[in-house]
């Protein structure tokens, strides 16, 4: 399989160990990425934040190098990169005086004919059973929460992924693993998001109570799909007072394990929390 | 010349700029308060999320804008998924927020317009997000200079964040859009 990628800032810095364990996987799992050609910024929280016609338009600049490109499905691991762009394409879409003032702007015309695909999707198309069949080293007594947090599945009616309120698609590939999926409160529960920087002390309160609520459930680590989640879940541990710290891995990680990629390959070393705990229960200690 | 009748002059209202920029109206709320019943940042906030869309209903305009709810809203859609007249409650803040840079006004909340408008510089000059851009830009503006002093160097470390920006060869198109 053959698919579009448009990795994101996040990935190309502090999200990086979440790109090079895509690449690790995917290439195991037979899917070749095309990169989206000279790809910018999709604007993220600070351009719907402040400015609407910013918002649309910059990911429209990358919605027409797709298209340029004849790439049909545009997979955006970053659930909030994949969230600008499906929100972009359908406002650019249904609204056409919209549509025209854009492709006025970015001088470019767009046709919204590519579809963008998360990353819980991507390992959709390529099913569990490949994962199960592929798997080298079974993850079973492996407690993992799935995260999903805000915007891989809202706005619903816009994304039309899974549920607004309780979804678990993520669990099924999860199970692939031989890991089991725990239920638990907090997986669409807010991290603070882009409040990291400006309003750190949300973020620590917020990402905390996700992280308790998963160690309620006994979960050994949390499992996400966003790299500003990831880094709030992740770095954020460090400031949080009467803490017991706990692994947060991203799904490309987590799947790496059971795939037989060593932790070191995956970029597991690169996070700030320790996921010492969680590789000796898999036996894959670094 | 001699008018003698009476002319009505329509201003435009803070409501109308809403519905303008976001296709739906502040009128369709009516105020049963399950947005901010499920608002992950309510804690935070001066006014509830429901209160500040009283406020736009109701015409008391400025102090909609110089509420620091829309500044703390972390845009997580969680009310305008629950929202049993489907107002998108976090498009209204997106256009709130909006309104009040454009008119100029006093905004509380001044760390997190900092923090915006050097997340957008970066992308303005080099195409991408440049972390160590936005906190240097971040830090200038708001003398929070100690800031993430504690994550800093590992960061560096691990190779998290990169001194250098990664920019995009064709600015052509960034640079026409930030100019509109």
């Amino acid at each position: 399989m053959k698919i579009g990628y448009y990795p994101g800032c996040s990935l190309t810095g502090t999200g990086k160990e979440y790109d090079l364990s895509l690449r690790k996987i995917l290439q195991k799992l037979d899917v070749e990425l095309e990169e989206l050609n000279d790809w910018s910024c999709c604007g993220a929280t600070s351009a719907h934040a402040t400015n609407h016609l910013m918002s649309i338009a910059l990911p429209a600049i990358n919605l027409s190098i797709a298209e340029s490109q004849r790439i049909k499905e545009l997979f955006a691991p970053c659930a909030a990169c994949y969230n600008r762009m499906v929100v972009a394409k359908q406002e650019l879409d249904t609204n056409p005086p919209l549509a025209k003032q854009v492709e006025e702007i970015i001088e470019r015309t767009v046709n919204y004919s590519t579809e963008i695909i998360n990353i819980v999707e991507l390992f959709q198309k390529i099913g569990a059973e490949k994962i199960s069949e592929l798997k080298t080293t079974s993850l079973s007594g492996i407690k993992a929460a799935c995260y999903y947090g805000c915007l891989l599945v809202r706005p619903f009616d816009i994304t039309h992924f899974d549920d607004a309120e309780q979804p678990s698609t993520m669990e099924e590939i999860i199970k692939a693993t031989g890991a089991e999926a725990v239920e638990w409160n907090y997986k669409m529960e807010c991290c603070g998001g882009a409040h990291s920087i400006a309003h750190k002390e949300i973020v620590v309160e917020l990402s905390k109570k996700i992280l308790d609520d998963a160690k309620l459930h006994s979960a050994d680590v949390v499992v996400v799909a966003c790299p500003m989640c990831h880094s709030n879940l992740d770095m954020r541990q460090r400031s949080m007072k009467n803490h017991t710290e706990i692994p947060v891995l991203y799904l490309s990680e987590f799947i790496g394990l059971a795939l037989g990629v060593s932790p070191k390959e995956l970029g597991v070393d690169l996070h700030f929390v320790s996921a010492e705990p969680l590789l000796d229960k898999v036996g894959k200690s670094s | 010349m001699d008018r003698t009748h009476t002319s009505i002059v329509h201003v435009e209202t803070l409501s109308d700029k809403i519905e303008r920029l976001t296709n739906q109206s502040p009128m369709l709320c009516y105020q049963c308060g399950k947005c901010s019943a499920g608002c992950p940042v309510r804690n935070y906030m001066d006014d509830s999320p429901n209160k500040v869309v009283r406020y736009v209903q109701l015409g008391f305009d400025d102090q909609a804008l110089q509420s620091k709810t829309p500044w703390l809203c972390a845009g997580c859609l969680t009310c305008s998924a629950r929202c049993p007249q489907n107002f998108d409650v976090a498009k209204f803040m997106d256009a709130v927020r909006q309104i009040s840079l454009e008119e100029n006004v006093e905004i509380a909340e001044k760390d997190t317009v900092a923090f915006h408008k050097a997340f957008l510089n970066q992308i303005k000059k080099y195409g991408r997000a440049f972390e160590f851009g936005l906190v240097r830009e971040y830090k200038l503006k708001t003398l929070n200079l100690l800031q993430d002093v504690d994550v800093a160097p590992e960061m560096l470390l691990k190779g998290k964040l990169s001194l250098l920006p990664h920019q995009i060869k064709d600015k052509k198109q960034i640079k026409k859009v930030f100019e509109k």
